[in-house]
């Protein structure tokens, strides 16, 4: 019986295929495409501002308030600026500690290395941002506490708290791509440009970066991506600063078409930002 | 290219710097946790371990607890089963929108969990008629995790390659003997890799859960989150927040130990 079930199965390919794509394309394209283009054409919805009920007529309304208002404006610029220090921080740190990572640390050092950049990826996203709300604490936190004797006093909570608790929360994920293409970089071609007289900048910035470009990229994917949608940071560590995700979540309950309207935005900024990078060809080489 | 000892010393220190910048909120979170102090006061004055059994007698943490661990092992599971289902599909079979198919497993996470939450909210809710609770927590944990299992797994299908399977089978095995005998047992590290990677993403997960919990229902993190601006619950926030600390080291142990693939991009 088991047998000739096993026969008929291995004698259609295609039913085997079939098979194994029902379920899982069931549920990402008729549960998540669909609840994605759901909420799309809710975007242009609007409520009955009495009883808070979703009317289902087309308009363009919400993007209209979206981009007149100037409030709106505001939030996405903060935003995009937040997301755009969070990914240079994090590239600038992660450069030098992936090239030590890669290139100058014996084996052994390098294995506990990796295993000690990647174990904070599994600590808790809420934790690691309730541990800054204890380092920013104006006056009695741990920077001040740390930092105080040789002058450097906490930013407190706020625009600078945001973009440090980001920082931290997304290192990992360009430490990473950046270690692995590090790995990828052959120590010949560090060597020959050496050897033909390029100073250690020069080869930085002629034959290492481009190189590693398209890792860089893969890791500000996460690190811009993350940063624009987060709004737990914001409430926790951010003071009475709003991003892009607190208005969304604020309306959520008060005004779902307009939420859905304002969660177009970062949908829009990955996608001109893929566009963008794709250009470049920084994707394929991936 | 050589490296001066300068550029060397500079390089080691900042590696330092940016160990201590990863390390030292942490150490602060589980330091904490021993403060005698009720509200956060820091350097410690002195230390106590009695808001350690104040948590594990905590009624909300335990019930957060069971929530989670539900959320979790039901997520795990159903991932398990469809992103293994995909990495046959795709790296068995050649067919019409397999690049797609590759493309549609990491959307959920590449997108801002925000958009996730909102858009299944909106789906169950507004057009489904479904009101939140448990089972929608589930679907929405399950989207995410898909990635995780189906990344594990087909990095070790093509590695095990399909040399195997034609050798049992021209041995005589059918195929459901070759999937038992050959296949899962070659596939069953990737597997289990896979499945704490799914249960650790979710365990963690708290935008997804805002936006898909009912009102009755607090995983982990929605806990942490709603008490984190109480004070008088300050000192079992602290506890539960470096016992997660100290749980995140077990994951990476045991999918780094099991795996076998040097897969450097764990988490996806």
């Amino acid at each position: 019986m088991l047998k000739s079930i096993s026969t008929w199965f291995h004698n259609r390919p295609r039913v085997r295929l079939a098979a194994l794509l029902v379920a899982p394309l069931f549920w990402l394209v008729v549960a998540y495409l669909g609840a994605l283009a759901s909420l799309l054409v809710t975007a242009f919805y609007t409520i009955n501002t009495f009883t808070g009920n979703v009317i289902r007529t087309f308009n363009l309304g919400n993007f209209q308030e979206l981009f007149t208002n100037p409030s709106y404006r505001n939030v996405v610029v903060r935003t995009l600026g937040i997301a755009l220090s969070v990914t240079i921080i994090c590239t600038l740190l992660a450069l030098p500690m992936a090239f030590f990572m890669a290139k100058i640390a014996k084996p052994r050092t390098q294995k506990v290395l990796v295993a000690l950049v990647l174990t904070p990826l599994w600590a808790s996203y809420l934790v690691k941002i309730y541990a800054w709300r204890t380092m920013l604490e104006p006056n009695s936190g741990v920077i001040d506490w740390l930092l105080g004797p040789i002058g450097i006093h906490s930013p407190g909570f706020g625009f600078a708290g945001i973009i440090i608790g980001l920082s931290y929360l997304w290192l990992p994920y360009m430490i990473l791509p950046i270690y692995a293409g590090f790995e990828r970089l052959p120590n010949s071609l560090l060597d020959a440009s050496g050897d033909l007289g390029a100073k250690n900048l020069y080869t930085l910035r002629r034959v290492v970066l481009p190189i590693l470009f398209p890792s860089i990229v893969a890791g500000s994917m996460f690190t811009f991506s993350l940063s624009l949608g987060d709004y737990i940071t914001a409430t926790i560590i951010g003071g009475k600063l709003q991003m892009l995700g607190n208005v969304v979540y604020q309306n959520y309950s008060l005004n779902l078409p307009f939420a859905a309207t304002m969660s177009m935005v970062p949908i829009a900024i990955m996608g001109i930002y893929l566009w963008a990078v794709r250009r470049t060809g920084a994707l394929t080489s991936l | 290219m050589t490296i001066s000892r300068l550029t060397r010393y500079a390089l080691i220190s900042l590696m330092g710097v940016g160990l201590a910048f990863i390390y030292i909120p942490l150490t602060v979170v589980v330091v904490n946790s021993f403060n005698v102090s009720r509200t956060f006061s820091w350097p410690p004055k002195d230390f106590t371990t009695q808001w350690w059994s104040k948590a594990i007698e905590n009624t909300g943490v335990r019930e957060a607890l069971k929530w989670s661990f539900t959320a979790g092992l039901a997520a795990a599971g159903l991932a398990l089963v469809l992103g293994t289902c995909i990495a046959f599909a795709v790296s068995k079979y050649s067919f019409f929108g397999r690049e797609t198919i590759s493309l549609l497993v990491v959307l959920p996470i590449s997108l801002p969990g925000i958009v996730t939450g909102i858009a299944l909210n909106n789906a169950f809710t507004q057009d489904l008629g479904i009101s939140t609770g448990m089972f929608t927590i589930i679907v929405g944990h399950t989207t995410f995790c898909i990635v995780v299992v189906y990344n594990n797994v087909i990095a070790r299908l093509k590695r095990i390659g399909g040399s195997l399977q034609e050798a049992s089978m021209d041995l005589g095995a059918n195929g459901i003997t070759t999937f038992r005998l050959i296949t899962l047992p070659n596939i069953a590290g990737a597997l289990f890799a896979g499945a704490i990677l799914a249960f650790g993403l979710s365990f963690d997960e708290i935008v997804v859960t805002t936006f898909t919990a009912g009102p009755g229902i607090q995983t982990l993190p929605i806990w942490i989150y709603n008490n984190l601006f109480r004070p008088n619950q300050a000192p079992i926030v602290n506890v539960v927040a470096a016992t997660l600390i100290l749980f995140s080291l077990l994951p990476i142990y045991l999918s780094q130990k099991l795996s076998g693939d040097s897969n450097t991009g764990g988490r996806f």
